[in-house]
């Protein structure tokens, strides 16, 4: 299955990702930010960095981008796209996912192992059990997700993930960047498109530490399947 | 080419030359090489060339002396990074510099263009920049301007690296009054490459073109590496009118800058390349002209500017950031605009290599400089500064002899709230540490470890990799800097040896005082003796580094302080061995050498007594030898389950770090014969804790006996997060937790 991994000028996880999609048996295919094609692929992963610089506001210039006409419309026919940290950022800047994202409470940048607990019961979490506890990276400057109607989001079951204790408590010592309710993470009302700011696509790898994240970026093998 | 004309001769000139940092002997080299009077540019080149921070005038008669060759050594000092042979077609490049003045004028961008800077240095040699490490020395951390500099240096770091993504993966964070008016930002960067794809700073053919890559050219760094770097702060500190001096980063084109090289040499397009650092054009034409032995023509009207009106002497002297200098024969020169067009950076020829010796500019149509490469690059003036024996006065005190503290579980828990000792999470939560998958033991542990990326099929499968560590001692060095300098090599070599790598090659910053200053320059002649002398017995030869002079404010110079960087090499990195026990019932034995009396310039007596004083241990530099040889032996044999060496704060410090990772305890009996503060706190080198399986300890102790190690067995790990030295006390581990980590964020004022 091929998967699409966009490259902006400045994406720094492109290739981790592409890495990540070939330990779950994907096959990773660049997609230049310059080019409105997406090479015929069967789901696309924006992945995290500092887009154009990240200049003016995180993913604010990457949505202008002709690949993101792309992927806006391969999302609007349904296609499955994964916004990781950067990229949730952008698809967020976008339009294809709801709220934004703001610079962390503390305006630092925060890079730690995060338990998370998964919440839907949606396309990117097949095959785990909403209240598992997932311990994944975050890195990033502006990850404080803010949202006007966050009980509409978790009513309509968008919420992905949310930061947690390790023992799957939900409450604000465990939110690292002051974030609505601990939202990690979201999808669009359709399902189709998600993204969150902890990075998946490094907890991959048993000898580099946790393998949690193969759940969510193996996910996207089974939101093609599902189509 | 002198039909071209000849360069105007500058008005004032002597007055000008001295100006700009050359002192009247150096201006009377100038115009003798000249045959006349130099020109504004002319003096702007040669002063910023013949500057201590890129002529190395002071201790290039010194730095002679260190042993700079070994088998797995493909490119030494000389280039912008030593280059190591990893195996398997592949090679690693690896630097450390100082960016110790900026970082103290302007802390953030001090910081940013530090790193940026050595991130081009591995960039040049052809490599894929894939880790920092960032060790750090600052003053009193209770003073508000050391918190100043603490946020700015960190940020600006974690700033410039996480953008650029390359890892963050270790580095020390060390706080000293000898560093309060000046800190000490090192930033040491490797990269990894095919090794038939190493690029050199030389120009290869009359003909080529060269091609200025990257930001426009704007007065920013003017002066960095003559006026900042180059001199001492004054009374005061720090002149608010050398804040333009500092230059300013800008990560993302940083990012494109890598991206488009990394492409240009996977194409092989390229004849030659020079990062543009201090003395920007000035330094990257006449250093790759000189070593060619050929000339260079270029029209600096053809130089992108921010700032059109500036000066032909402005242009070539810049320092701004994100730039370099490739040649480029005619052929491939289309195809060389097309890959940075496509990244979206600037390209631009501006001039050409010529046969001659000449370096010559125009500007506005006119001859601007003339003058040999070779004179500016490689004839700058070298000096014999007067050198008095340093003698600290207070290194002739026994304190080893001195009382017992009444109470030793309160010296502990001093100790441990050092913020010398305590957790550095604070500082390392703000870098990515793990971009680019191949952090498998990042910040917090004694030595990283990265996988490499793999070259084919049975990389895959068994991959190779690297460890890196950094370790300075400034008051070691400072009680006696030659054998202060060899315990700082050693302990770079062991952490090194501990992850189970084989340590095989060095960098070195060498941060010092006023070189004007004859004990200083006494303190540098020993340190590069001691340096020299650990480095051929360890087997790690010095491959490149640099020097920082003039971290002095009036008549306060910093401690001498060496900080060396280590790379070791695994054939096979999985085998990597961690600082932390592992399993209760593990046996703890202590290796390499007994505790011995090493508490001169320890951590104790500082942080108990607050006292510098004493000798620093002695090494035994065969016994260290034989102990890297045993770790490897038996990390190869598989039998460590954890290694950890005793430093800083010594075995109390070790064993605690050892214990918390995974909330283990240790039963301890303390050697024989030694007495309670020493066997708790003594530096003494060539020691490290090792757990093992207990079944595996009887051949381990024959595997000690054979290489001639001593061994003794220490105790045991346990379930119960307690520190148990038998017969002296317990030391609470989920106490020395809560202290470990509060210790940083306290000394800085913040909330834990």
């Amino acid at each position: 299955m091929r998967v699409g991994v966009v490259q902006f000028p400045g994406s720094c996880d492109e290739r981790d990702a592409a890495f990540a999609l070939t330990v779950v048996g994907a096959e990773p295919v660049l997609l230049w930010h310059g080019e409105a094609d997406l090479a015929g692929v069967e789901a696309v992963v924006v992945p995290g960095g500092f887009s154009y610089g990240d200049y003016l506001r995180a993913g604010a210039l990457a949505r202008f981008s002709p690949v993101m006409g792309a992927v806006a419309d391969f999302a609007a026919q349904g296609g499955p796209v994964l916004g990781i940290c950067n990229g949730f950022q952008v698809l967020c800047e976008a339009g294809l996912l709801p709220g934004a994202l703001t610079r962390n409470e503390n305006l630092r940048f925060i890079h730690r192992s995060q338990p998370l607990r998964v919440e839907a019961d949606c396309a990117w979490t097949r095959g785990v059990v909403p209240g598992t506890v997932l311990t994944i990276p975050i890195k990033h400057g502006e990850g404080r997700y803010v949202h006007d109607d966050p009980a509409e989001l978790a009513a309509n079951g968008q919420v992905l993930v949310r930061y947690c204790h390790p023992d799957g408590t939900v409450d604000a010592a465990a939110n690292p960047n002051g974030s609505l309710d601990n939202i990690a993470g979201v999808t669009n009302l359709a399902g189709n498109v998600a993204g969150l700011m902890p990075h998946p696509e490094h907890a991959v790898d048993a000898f580099l530490g946790s393998t949690d994240g193969r759940a969510i970026v193996g996910s996207v093998l089974q939101a093609v399947a599902a189509r | 080419m002198s039909g071209l004309g000849i360069p105007k001769p500058a008005p004032h000139a002597p007055q000008l030359a001295k100006e700009l940092g050359l002192t009247e002997d150096e201006y009377g080299r100038v115009v003798e090489i000249l045959g006349r009077e130099p020109s504004v540019a002319e003096l702007g080149t040669f002063s910023v060339m013949w500057s201590e921070h890129c002529s190395y005038k002071s201790s290039k008669i010194y730095l002679r002396t260190l042993p700079t060759t070994g088998e797995r050594i493909l490119v030494g000092p000389g280039e912008n990074a030593g280059v190591v042979d990893v195996g398997n077609g592949q090679a690693v490049t690896f630097k450390i510099e100082s960016h110790n003045h900026p970082s103290f004028v302007e802390p953030f961008q001090g910081a940013t263009t530090g790193v940026g800077g050595i991130i081009r240095d591995i960039l040049t040699m052809g490599a894929r920049p894939i880790a920092i490490m960032d060790p750090l020395r600052f003053g009193d951390p209770a003073l508000d301007k050391t918190r100043w500099v603490v946020d700015g240096v960190v940020q600006g770091i974690g700033h410039y690296g996480n953008c650029l993504g390359v890892a963050t993966v270790g580095g020390e964070t060390v706080f000293d009054p000898s560093y309060n008016g000046n800190p000490l930002v090192n930033a040491l960067c490797v990269g990894v490459m095919r090794s038939d794809r190493i690029q050199l700073a030389v120009a290869e053919r009359p003909g080529d073109i060269a091609v200025l890559i990257g930001q426009r050219t704007g007065r920013d760094g003017i002066g960095g590496a003559s006026v900042l770097a180059s001199a001492e702060f004054g009374e005061d500190g720090v002149d608010e009118a050398k804040r333009p001096n500092v230059q300013v980063g800008d990560p993302f084109a940083g990012k494109l800058l890598i991206e488009s090289c990394l492409q240009l040499y996977a194409e092989d397009l390229l004849s030659g390349i020079q990062d543009m650092g201090a003395a920007g054009i000035a330094c990257s034409t006449s250093e790759m002209a000189s070593k060619a032995g050929l000339g260079m023509l270029v029209d600096l009207d053809k130089v992108p500017l921010r700032e059109p009106s500036m000066e032909a002497w402005e242009i070539l002297c810049s320092e701004s950031q994100e730039r370099m200098l490739a040649l480029v024969s005619p052929d491939k020169l289309d195809r060389v605009l097309a890959v940075c067009a496509r990244w979206g950076i600037d390209a631009t020829p501006i001039g050409e290599v010529i046969e001659g010796d000449r370096l010559i500019f125009t500007h506005h149509g006119e001859v601007v400089h003339d003058a040999p490469a070779k004179a500016l690059a490689d004839e700058g003036p070298t000096y014999h500064r007067p050198v008095e024996d340093w003698v600290h006065p207070h290194a002739h005190e026994d304190v080893d002899a001195m009382a017992a503290p009444a109470d030793l579980g309160e010296a502990i828990r001093t100790v441990l709230a050092s913020p010398n000792i305590g957790s550095a999470r604070f500082v390392y939560e703000q870098y990515d540490s793990i971009v680019q998958h191949g952090t498998a033991q990042g910040p917090g542990a004694d030595a990283a470890v990265l996988r490499l990326p793999a070259m084919d099929a049975e990389d895959e499968e068994y991959p190779r990799g690297i460890a890196l560590a950094t370790d300075g001692n400034g008051r070691w060095c400072a009680l006696d800097p030659e054998e202060g300098a060899k315990l700082v090599v050693a302990e770079a070599a062991r952490n090194v040896a501990c992850t189970g790598a084989v340590p095989v090659a060095a960098t070195n910053c060498l941060n010092f005082g006023s070189p004007e200053r004859a004990e200083v320059m006494g303190q540098f002649r020993d340190t590069v003796k001691g340096l020299g002398e650990a480095c051929l017995a360890l087997g790690v030869p010095i491959t490149g580094g640099n020097v920082s002079f003039y971290n002095q404010t009036g008549e306060a110079a910093i401690h001498p302080t060496p900080v060396i960087g280590v790379l070791g090499v695994f054939e096979q990195v999985v085998t990597h061995v961690p600082n932390a026990f592992r399993e209760a019932g593990d046996v703890l034995f202590l290796v390499g050498a007994p505790t011995r009396p090493g508490l001169g310039g320890s951590e104790y007596l500082w942080r108990v007594h607050d006292r510098i004083a004493g000798r620093p241990p002695r090494i035994d530099l065969e016994e260290e030898r034989r102990l890297h040889g045993l770790l490897w032996a038996a990390a190869e044999a598989q039998w460590l389950r954890s290694a950890h060496d005793v430093s800083t704060g010594g075995m109390v410090v070790s064993l605690v770090e050892s214990c918390l990772p995974y909330g283990l305890g240790a039963r301890v009996v303390p050697e024989q014969g030694v007495n309670p503060v020493q066997f708790l706190f003594s530096e003494s080198p060539s020691r490290v804790v090792v757990s093992l399986r207990a079944p595996d300890a009887e051949q381990f102790v024959r595997l000690c006996e054979a290489r001639g190690v001593w061994a003794q067995k220490l105790g045991m790990v346990i379930e119960e997060p307690v520190l148990q030295f038998q017969d002296l006390l317990d030391v609470d581990l989920t106490e020395a937790r809560r202290i470990l980590d509060a210790a940083l964020p306290a000394a800085l004022g913040l909330d834990a």
